[in-house]
């Protein structure tokens, strides 16, 4: 099935969350409402005929200035009839979260906790939502547009200067690591 | 660990108390900087709980910043020991979201040179996982074939381990006719060395009994969990992007999709050692039939102009310094997820273009860290010593893992 087609299939299942389809090159994105998402993908999913059972990747982007400012981008797979779909779930700023689609693909369990630790997106009835990338205690969301390529001015972060504390004694006696 | 009496069911079945135990950073067998903690039942894994980020080092934050040349050299640190493949698999990426299409030359040299590094990725695997369950010779005969593909490799681009080979529309240089006959050379050889290894390894019964039967993963699950490359086919599922959505030349070759059937890590063994004689084969065909031509597209807009023409015309000399400091005259808009066979699975990029000489959002996909995640489904329930042999049989590197 070409994805248009299932495109508009999806558009007549889900008349109330589909917010729109674009198409860059040969690949359709369709643009939905994060309400319903495990359903959406549980549609696809189970659906003989569309049969997204592959979850190629899982991310998110930032849009700041835009409302919503936020995406969750699903770039899903068919290995049974080798047609790809994307799906952007649209996240307002004021109120980050979405469900988990754990429940349907679980490969989509450390790409959800990679999101939420990047951008504070949180996954609801997620089994183990943690910070993956980033230590637990780290401060602000590193894949934000917002967020300084070198990090936040001025400040280190704490076990940068306990390290630094552990090693006083190397400079004391001139030990070169 | 101290062994209870667990009278209270009334039963004489002698309870063991649970315990701890934090393998990695830098365990030799982590193959990096993997940190797993395990809770024990004695010598039965209860719980195993992968911690990563040790080498994290905000390379998509990075590629933000830069433009799309300079990305090229930041995706060689992914799978630095197949960073040939995280090029090639960058520069398809960019060339499809630009409508580039790279010479015939420079696509047969593409494949023969990700096969090539999908053989020295596999020989390093099967070295230290065989190292890891405690086979010594392997290790060392596997390095003095992958000696010889870095000796290639260093040749053609001057580099060992960080090629930065792949340019956008093609190739850095062209591989001379001198270079492909060793080569060829080497493919000749190879298969004998491929039977050497399997001669010390595949009927030992220790191997055997390490490996069969152990970190069983079903096709369904394998799907569901979004597994690739030979960990997947390990399970029975022949999902090979060469074949599903093929790219440089490789609809223009013939060789098989080896998989296995019970998804154990005897059977993702397997799947390597086929593959090394399926990549042997691929390159042979390649360097049989390899075209004369040019290696770079001809798309001024988007490509940096020949070096040798920078160096004597003046007009090429401003168009190299436009393209180098300000990106892309005009990138086109839009967005693009491409994915590549990299030696460890499906190696994703998807990049959104607003038209800025440099990517708005760049994400990679890496299969390491899809493979890490499946670990404690791995290891949970089986001894503490098959730990070691699944981490080795998903073959992960933590360089892409982290990013």
């Amino acid at each position: 099935m070409e994805p248009l087609e299932i495109a508009e299939r999806l558009k007549e299942q889900f008349p109330d969350e589909v917010a729109g389809v674009t198409q860059s090159g040969e690949q359709v994105s369709v643009i939905v409402k994060r309400g319903r998402i495990i359903d959406i993908c549980r549609y696809l999913h189970d659906d003989p005929a569309i049969c997204l059972n592959y979850l190629s990747d899982l991310c998110g982007v930032d849009y700041p200035g835009r409302k919503p400012r936020f995406e969750v981008i699903y770039n899903l797979y068919s290995l049974k009839h080798l047609h790809r779909l994307r799906l952007k779930a649209l996240i307002p700023e004021e109120e980050l979260s979405i469900n988990s689609i754990v429940s349907v693909l679980a490969g989509a369990n450390w790409h959800e906790r990679e999101t939420c630790d990047m951008y504070g997106i949180v996954f609801n009835n997620h089994p183990d939502l943690r910070r993956i990338l980033m230590p637990e205690d780290w401060e602000g969301f590193p894949l934000r547009k917002d967020y300084p390529l070198k990090g936040a001015e001025g400040k280190e972060y704490r076990g940068y200067e306990e390290a630094r504390e552990l090693h006083k004694h190397d400079e004391e006696w001139n030990i070169k690591s | 660990m101290e062994n209870i009496e667990d009278k209270s069911q009334g039963t004489s079945r002698i309870a063991t108390e649970e315990m701890t135990l934090n393998m990695g950073p830098q365990h030799p067998a982590t193959h990096g900087v993997l940190r797993l903690v395990l809770e024990l039942d004695g010598e039965t894994v209860v719980k195993c709980t992968p911690y990563i980020g040790y080498l994290h080092r905000g390379i998509e934050k990075l590629s933000e910043h830069r433009n799309y040349f300079q990305i090229i050299p930041l995706t060689d640190r992914l799978d630095y020991i197949a960073s040939m493949s995280n090029n090639i698999g960058y520069c398809i990426a960019v060339e499809k979201l630009f409508g580039i299409e790279p010479p015939e030359r420079a696509q047969f040299i593409r494949t023969i040179t990700a096969e090539m590094s999908r053989i020295s990725s596999h020989l390093l695997w099967l070295a230290t996982h065989a190292l890891d369950i405690g086979a010594m010779t392997v290790f060392l005969y596997c390095f003095r074939e992958r000696e010889k593909l870095l000796d290639l490799f260093e040749r053609l681009c001057g580099a060992r381990l960080t090629v930065s080979y792949p340019r956008i529309g093609g190739v850095r240089n062209n591989a001379d006719t001198k270079w492909l006959e060793d080569l060829y050379d080497f493919t000749g050889e190879f298969p004998m060395r491929i039977e050497q290894y399997e001669t010390l390894i595949d009927q030992n019964r220790i191997w055997l009994r390490r490996t069969k039967g152990i970190g069983v993963i079903s096709a369904e699950e394998a799907i569901n969990w979004g597994l690739s490359g030979p960990v997947i086919r390990g399970s029975g599922v022949p999902y090979d992007i060469r074949k599903f959505m093929p790219y440089a030349a490789y609809d223009r070759v013939k060789w098989e999709v080896p998989t296995g059937k019970n998804g154990d890590v005897y059977d993702r063994y397997r799947v390597r050692m086929e593959e090394l004689r399926q990549s042997n084969f691929i390159i042979r065909q390649c360097i049989e039939k390899i075209p004369q031509g040019p290696v770079m597209a001809d798309a001024p807009k988007y490509l940096l102009p020949p070096k040798d023409k920078v160096l004597t015309d003046m007009e090429h000399l401003i168009h190299h310094f436009v393209l180098i400091t300000k990106g892309y005259h005009a990138a086109p808009e839009g967005e693009i997820y491409a994915a590549t066979e990299a030696p460890k699975g499906e190696l994703g990029f998807y990049i959104v273009s607003n038209g800025e000489g440099k990517p708005y959002r760049l994400r990679i996909r890496t299969p390491s860290f899809v493979h890490i995640s499946v670990l404690p489904k791995l290891c949970e329930g089986s001894l503490i010593a098959d730990v070691v042999a699944n981490i080795g049989s998903i073959d992960i590197v933590l360089g892409e893992c982290d990013r």
